[in-house]
């Protein structure tokens, strides 16, 4: 009898920690339909590439596209601008990377335009707006600057500006997405 | 809390009903015949004025909510239909505005009354906690009520305090976007918000259900900070205090009036009626008044990751409050070197909450970086070292003596009714 209670009670153990181990399972099953549907569904997800034709944006200029909801920054950097932005020594940069890095054709930046800090679109855009310390753009919010190729240099922002994907589809054109 | 209940059922039917659920004698215990402490002052108020506030934004929440339309087209002029063709809509949305920074200012003073008079303190802490889970809750509820009328500073607010979850390492971005909906603030962000804008309100309420049972096990504390010791010491709380509450929401409304008849847009910002725009950031993003000092402590910080935890910390360091408060005398009155300090901490939170309002440049950065430091001094530094190196001064025998002074030696409490004796 005594021998048969000690089975009894493993067999109880092991059917208590299945259940639970069950119930846990299906809790987690329930659970994350209800939390999945906050992230962003298919439609959204498949708005992922617009073409762009630059051809109108002279030297100094730039145009502010949105892909996703966000706005993309395209530049056409003076030839002070590239010098600048190639000539600066990475031991000085925040978020070290080359100029070379982040562009697929020199004279044009593309670059996703929202502060790696706490998402504000920096200024710097139009002609007139302030470019911050380092001729790039300049966020108001918290004040981080960035350089001529979209690198944080000063502020609270960690990160340099995101790149976007993209491809050249013909010397004025790009596929963004 | 003194364990008789000393309801009895005026009727048949009331004694039939009370035999099945005796909501009236919990009523009655609770708020009729509960004892509170005779000294009690008028910053005790405040917790009657902040359930009037809560009822208030919950009233005029459910109505607002019946002409608004949770869309990003048509919030900003859904908004402006109450404003100006929706019958009473004007009154009922800067009520609903301006009462929500009645509540604030209610909270901040009902919590400076607890800091002041040790109300944190055993055997008081869970109710403490409970008051700063409610504070939390509050803020979430009023950051995305902001976001609701979809303006500019709705919008870039918004952007700004959700990206704060983008400095979570690893994850950051996925929890940012999965909050979101999408990739930047959109349609479905501005329709969860109204939906847990709705839901919120009715979590506080339940957590300030759990706030007054804490509260009703000891008994609120008192400006003496001494314990109750016998009914003596008491009133119950109809009418001494019904009345008293009373008194102060009627004061308080005439504040509360002139804010929403003649300075309605004071407290806010006038960008928010420009209509969200999202390719073109404000110059300066500022939130409302009543988180300025916790966005100020978020800029001091230059580090992304370093400034939320700080800023979240700030907050989370309250709860901890009662541990780190070495001092077993609650109230300031009779802690000559806390009082002191106690002051310098509200000034210094004063000028936290005006530099959150100024750009984050020159001294203004060095001034907030100074007064951040000092805060959570004030937390982990200056409270635990004033409990041990102060001398508090003599404490009355009881909350009776405190009131009457020495002519309190047995003196029936019938006397209790004489102000002018009031130390």
């Amino acid at each position: 009898m005594a021998q048969s209670d000690t089975v009894d009670e493993t067999r109880r153990d092991f059917l208590f920690v299945a259940t639970g181990a069950m119930g846990v399972v299906g809790i987690g099953a329930i659970a994350w339909p209800l939390i999945d549907q906050m992230n962003p569904d298919a439609s959204v997800l498949s708005l992922s590439s617009i073409e762009v034709d630059f051809e109108a944006v002279e030297v100094g200029q730039a145009i502010t596209v949105m892909w996703r909801g966000k706005p993309i920054f395209i530049r056409h950097r003076t030839a002070e601008e590239i010098r600048v932005a190639e000539e600066t020594p990475l031991d000085i940069l925040p978020d070290p990377e080359t100029d070379m890095a982040r562009i697929e054709r020199s004279q044009w930046l593309i670059v996703i335009g929202i502060c790696t800090h706490l998402g504000c679109i920096p200024k710097g855009q139009s002609i007139g707006d302030e470019r911050g310390e380092y001729g790039g753009w300049f966020c108001p919010c918290h004040g981080s600057h960035y350089d001529t190729a979209g690198r944080i240099r000063k502020g609270p922002a960690p990160k340099n500006l995101y790149l976007p994907p993209y491809a050249f589809l013909t010397d004025t054109s790009i596929k963004i997405g | 809390m003194s364990g008789q209940s000393t309801y009895t059922p005026g009727s048949g039917f009331a004694r039939w009903f009370d035999e099945r659920l005796p909501i009236m004698r919990l009523m009655h215990d609770s708020f009729v015949d509960f004892p509170n402490p005779r000294n009690l002052n008028y910053w005790w108020t405040f917790g009657g004025i902040l359930s009037f506030l809560l009822v208030t934004q919950i009233i005029t929440g459910i109505i607002l909510a019946m002409h608004y339309t949770p869309h990003v087209d048509f919030a900003f002029g859904s908004v402006e239909r109450i404003m100006r063709n929706v019958n009473y809509g004007w009154l009922i949305r800067y009520s609903h505005s301006v009462g929500a920074s009645m509540f604030f200012l209610a909270v901040y003073i009902h919590m400076g009354r607890g800091l002041y008079y040790g109300s944190y303190k055993a055997p008081r802490e869970i109710l403490w906690i409970l008051g700063v889970i409610i504070y939390l809750l509050m803020m979430a509820t009023a950051f995305m009520g902001y976001v609701l009328p979809w303006g500019q500073m709705s919008f870039w607010g918004a952007t700004v305090i959700t990206n704060l979850f983008s400095a979570i390492p690893l994850i950051g971005t996925g929890v940012t976007e999965w909050l979101w909906g999408g990739f930047a603030i959109d349609n479905p962000t501005l329709n969860r918000f109204f939906s847990l804008h709705y839901l919120l309100p009715f979590m506080i309420v339940g957590v300030v259900i759990l706030h007054i049972w804490a509260l009703h096990v000891p008994g609120s504390n008192n400006p003496t900070g001494v314990s109750v010791k016998d009914k003596e010491d008491t009133l119950p709380f109809h009418p001494y205090y019904t009345v008293k509450d009373g008194f102060a929401v009627v004061v308080f409304m005439i504040l509360f009036a002139y804010f929403i008849f003649f300075n309605p847009n004071i407290l806010g910002d006038a960008v928010n009626y420009v209509p969200a725009d999202p390719l073109s950031t404000p110059p300066h993003i500022v939130p409302e008044w009543y988180l300025l000092p916790f966005y100020a402590i978020l800029r001091a910080i230059p580090d992304k990751l370093g400034g939320v935890v700080a800023m979240f910390g700030s907050i989370a360091v309250l709860a901890m409050l009662p541990w780190l408060d070495r001092s077993k005398v609650r109230s300031a009155v009779f802690r000559p070197i806390y009082k002191q300090f106690f002051w310098i901490f509200i000034i210094v939170f004063l000028i936290l909450g005006y530099l959150g309002s100024q750009p984050p440049e020159g001294w203004y950065l060095l001034i907030s970086r100074i007064a951040t430091a000092w805060y959570f001094a004030h937390f982990f530094l200056i409270l635990p070292l004033i409990g041990l190196l102060e001398t508090p001064r003599p404490l009355p025998e009881s909350i009776t003596k405190s009131v009457l002074g020495s002519a309190a030696g047995g003196a029936p409490s019938g006397s209790a009714a004489s102000p002018e004796t009031k130390g």
